[in-house]
């Protein structure tokens, strides 16, 4: 080899692998740079503690996160009522019964659904959803709501889930042989039998995971769920009432935190929390999900 | 083996037929045509398939002879770009029609396909669940059935202990034998098998031949291979394809022989 | 037994189809409501003006800050991103092509941080931007979304590579080449469609995402000159007019949330006339 050609070959060949420990560096990056910020506060306080009181009261000193994880949890299971069964019988329509014009028209549409920014399925909440929930479901139930509500953010975030949790089952479906398909179909089957029988037996793990992976993904959510969820606390079951989830918490309070101490502390250990919630869930269905797809 | 197979099935098959003096049409194709887009798959087919017979398609890969089998119980459904016309009659039900009651007709076809498709249920299961969609419900029944149908294919000795363990245990060819029962198990009229023997051992194939061989006393068989000698061994009724048009179809033992078109000589010249 | 069958089959036929339909109809709901609310607010002023008179008093002028502030967050990230996302897929795909193990363990890890909120992106680029000594400006921007957008880089550019027949890369060996000059010259030039793809996505990620810029980009009326000042960001600008009290000031918002949807739509129609293919997966 002349020697430009070895020139050439070192530098672009450090250039990947420079570029490759850079990118597996970043996850231990953050996960460490979150840790060495939230130690102070974790220092004051047990973990035990700080997870399990309910008390927030930043110049006092106190940090109770129960609240804004009950919160979230509450925001994200509501969320997960709604999109998951629509997204599972979209996807069985779409793998089981649909014609290729629809087929053909559904995918763009997903891709769509799953770009747009977060921001912007918001401000559809506060146009639509908001009045909706003061103006007709609150009189429903006898009561008042500002229409900033667990509901509102419920609703915004399944739609915004529906696309994500579809494309994966539609990719996990996929995986199912034809001729599996057509030894029940053969067998006097109809469609959906095959799948009640055959299609979802054979995929099961994978149509949980996708499932899953949705939750992560509604659980970590910030700004659409924090333009409609209201923003204050309150510890009812009630979904009329307002939320305060924990991605709100830290987008709310970054402006003033620097005067109070241990506040910012406080907010990268809510950081490193949903951080670690997230990661551990994702990493769980995605193993199933790397079995189930490629088994 | 496969030797003893046909015995056994010489013992225990049940249920012996008369023999009809005239052959009788089961299915009766005309004018069939199958398109993708642009792109045409089958040409103006014309069959007539004869009662307890083996036909043969035979000829080149991606002729369009798979396409054929699937249009008549018409699981070219699942590929919805697939425009179908013309008439499939069998029994003088229009397969085609769309007020037909797909699934009833499908009962009507057992289909063995290219590779063994178990279902991921238990070997019993396998063999019931045909029987359960078609609203038996009776254990004694079904049980009986299980027990026919796997001595039909020659499996029943080497299952009978473990008619539990998932059917995806069983070796690929025991497994295509099994798809065989799966299928016998909802009476249909006629076998649509697909080169069932394309993925098996050599034993295995002779097995499965040997089981069609016997199986035409009672049922009809239509057969897609594109193995000459297959087709030798076991057919009936020749039907040569080629690019989505039937060629020459005709007794086996007058088409090879006396082939009448250039196509087929070459055919069979490259075969052997 | 048979009639129940069939009524249930018609049954989930129906609902599900119609859940799918409404799925479509969802979507047209949401872009007509942008659309009714954007275009009455929509004029020249407000797209080519920044605007006038202070934020929380509304008064003349448009989105022009926002809109440039994100265009160049998103243009600069992307180019980081692409600068060191794509010799990373192209490593994974190159020299770890005998270790499937390796690479499906760097896919599983680059997926889960795909899946890592960008409120946590934004934190750590906070804490980033102050052991830097960075303030809030249009460089913390950059940096902190193009650690959110890496990740779909190399995944998205992967998802194509990983498909490129080995006999092609087995091919350009027994040719002579090194593993370097098949990556740079076979593979980016094989997989090109994947490359365009990345570059798009991750750039509508880039400036459709608010939460990382929140606290490290600023927010300002001014459009950015130097990459030390603050820059206002199309999301932000929605997100801090929308609850104004004062209507001009929300029409602001309406205008930003119109032209941000036309700009993602437009991205997702090209890539998808681009990769020409069914979807965009994260699994497999």
């Amino acid at each position: 080899m002349n020697f430009s050609r070895v020139i050439y070959n070192k530098f672009l060949s450090s250039w990947m692998r420079i570029s490759i420990t850079v990118i597996i560096l970043i996850p231990f990056a953050i996960g460490i740079a979150l840790l060495l910020k939230s130690l102070p506060i974790i220092r004051s306080d047990s973990i035990f503690n700080l997870v399990g009181s309910g008390k927030w009261a930043p110049s006092e000193g106190k940090f109770g996160f129960r609240p804004y994880i009950l919160s979230s949890v509450y925001v994200t299971l509501f969320s997960f009522l709604f999109a998951a069964p629509v997204s599972f019988l979209s996807a069985i329509y779409l793998t089981q019964f649909a014609r290729g014009r629809l087929i053909k028209l559904v995918y763009p549409v997903i891709d769509i659904l799953a770009g747009i920014p977060s921001v912007i399925y918001g401000v559809w909440g506060v146009l639509v959803i908001v009045p909706f929930i003061s103006g007709f479901v609150a009189p429903v139930f006898n009561t008042s709501s500002s229409g900033f509500t667990i509901l509102a953010g419920g609703i915004v975030l399944a739609v915004m889930c529906i696309p994500y949790m579809l494309n994966m089952l539609l990719e996990v479906l996929k995986t199912v042989p034809t001729g599996l398909k057509e030894a029940t179909l053969s067998l006097g089957a109809t469609n959906w039998e095959t799948t009640k029988h055959v299609v979802l037996r054979n995929c099961f793990s994978g149509v949980v995971s996708s499932f899953g992976l949705g939750i992560t993904k509604a659980f970590g959510e910030t700004l659409a769920v924090m333009m409609v969820v209201g923003n204050t606390v309150h510890i009812s079951f009630n979904p009329l009432q307002s939320g305060y989830p924990l991605p709100a918490l830290i987008a709310n309070n970054y402006g003033e935190m620097l005067s109070i101490p241990l506040y910012d502390s406080a907010l990268m250990f809510a950081a490193l929390l949903l951080m670690t919630i997230i990661l551990v869930i994702n990493l769980f269905f995605r193993f199933l999900m790397y079995r189930a797809v490629n088994q | 083996m496969y030797q003893e197979v046909c015995d056994n099935i010489e013992n225990l098959v049940v249920e012996p037929k008369v023999k009809r003096e005239e052959p009788t049409t089961v299915l009766k194709i005309s004018n069939l045509n199958v398109n993708l887009p642009n792109h045409p798959i089958l040409k103006n087919i014309n069959l007539e398939v004869q009662e307890n017979k083996i036909t043969v398609l035979l000829g080149p890969s991606g002729c369009g002879k798979t396409t054929l089998l699937k249009s008549i119980n018409r699981l070219t459904s699942l590929t919805p770009e697939l425009k179908v016309t013309g008439k499939i009659l069998i029994e003088g039900e229009d397969v085609l029609n769309g007020r037909t009651n797909i699934p009833e007709l499908r009962q009507k076809m057992g289909l063995l396909s290219q590779r063994p498709f178990p279902l991921p249920f238990s070997i019993y299961k396998n063999i019931a669940y045909g029987l359960k969609l078609k609203g038996v419900r009776d254990k004694n029944l079904i049980e009986y059935n299980v027990e026919k149908r796997l001595r039909e294919v020659g499996l029943w000795n080497e299952v009978k202990d473990r008619l539990n363990t998932p059917a995806s245990s069983l070796s690929i060819g025991q497994q295509q034998r099994l798809c065989l029962a799966r299928g016998l198990a909802v009476k249909p009229k006629i076998i649509l098998a697909d080169e069932p023997t394309s993925a098996l051992d050599p034993t295995s194939s002779k097995t499965i031949e040997c089981l069609l061989k016997e199986l035409k006393k009672h049922y009809t068989i239509i057969l897609v291979t594109h193995v000459l000698r297959q087709a030798v061994r076991l057919a009936d009724h020749v039907v040569f394809m080629y690019y989505g048009e039937i060629i020459e179809q005709g007794e086996p033992q007058e088409l090879f022989k006396h082939p009448k078109t250039e196509k087929l000589r070459n055919y069979l010249i490259d075969g052997n | 037994m048979r009639k129940r069958k069939n009524i249930e089959e018609k049954f989930f036929k129906s609902l599900s189809g119609l859940t799918t339909y409404s799925l479509i109809g969802i979507l047209l709901f949401i872009i007509a409501v942008v659309f009714y609310k954007g275009f009455n607010a929509l004029s020249f002023e407000m797209i080519f003006k920044p605007p006038e008179g202070g934020y929380y008093y509304g008064g003349e002028g448009g989105v022009l800050n926002a809109i440039a502030g994100s265009v160049y967050i998103a243009f600069g990230a992307t180019l980081i991103a692409v600068f060191i996302g794509i010799p990373a897929a192209l490593f994974i795909n190159i020299y770890l092509n005998r270790m499937k193990k390796v690479q499906n363990l760097f896919r599983y890890l680059l997926d889960a941080l795909w899946g890592i909120p960008s409120i946590v992106y934004g934190a750590f680029g906070f804490t980033l931007m102050l052991f830097m000594g960075l303030n809030a400006s249009l460089l913390a921007g950059i940096i902190t979304v193009s650690i959110l957008i890496t990740p779909i880089v190399v995944r998205t550019f992967d998802d194509v590579l990983c498909n490129i027949p080995k006999g092609l890369i087995e091919a350009s060996f027994a040719l002579g080449s090194t593993k370097t000059e098949t990556a740079f010259k076979i593979l980016i030039k094989q997989g090109f469609s994947g490359f365009i793809t990345a570059l798009l996505l991750s750039f509508g990620r880039g400036i459709g995402d608010a939460a990382s810029v929140l606290f490290t980009a600023g927010y300002t009326d001014l459009i950015p000159r130097n990459l030390d000042e603050p820059a206002a960001t199309l999301p932000l600008a929605i997100f801090f007019q929308l609850s104004s009290p004062i209507p001009v000031v929300r029409e602001r918002a309406y205008a930003a949330a119109t032209v941000l949807t036309i700009i993602i739509l437009s991205i997702s129609l090209v890539a998808r006339y681009i990769s020409g293919r069914n979807t965009f997966s994260n699994i497999k």
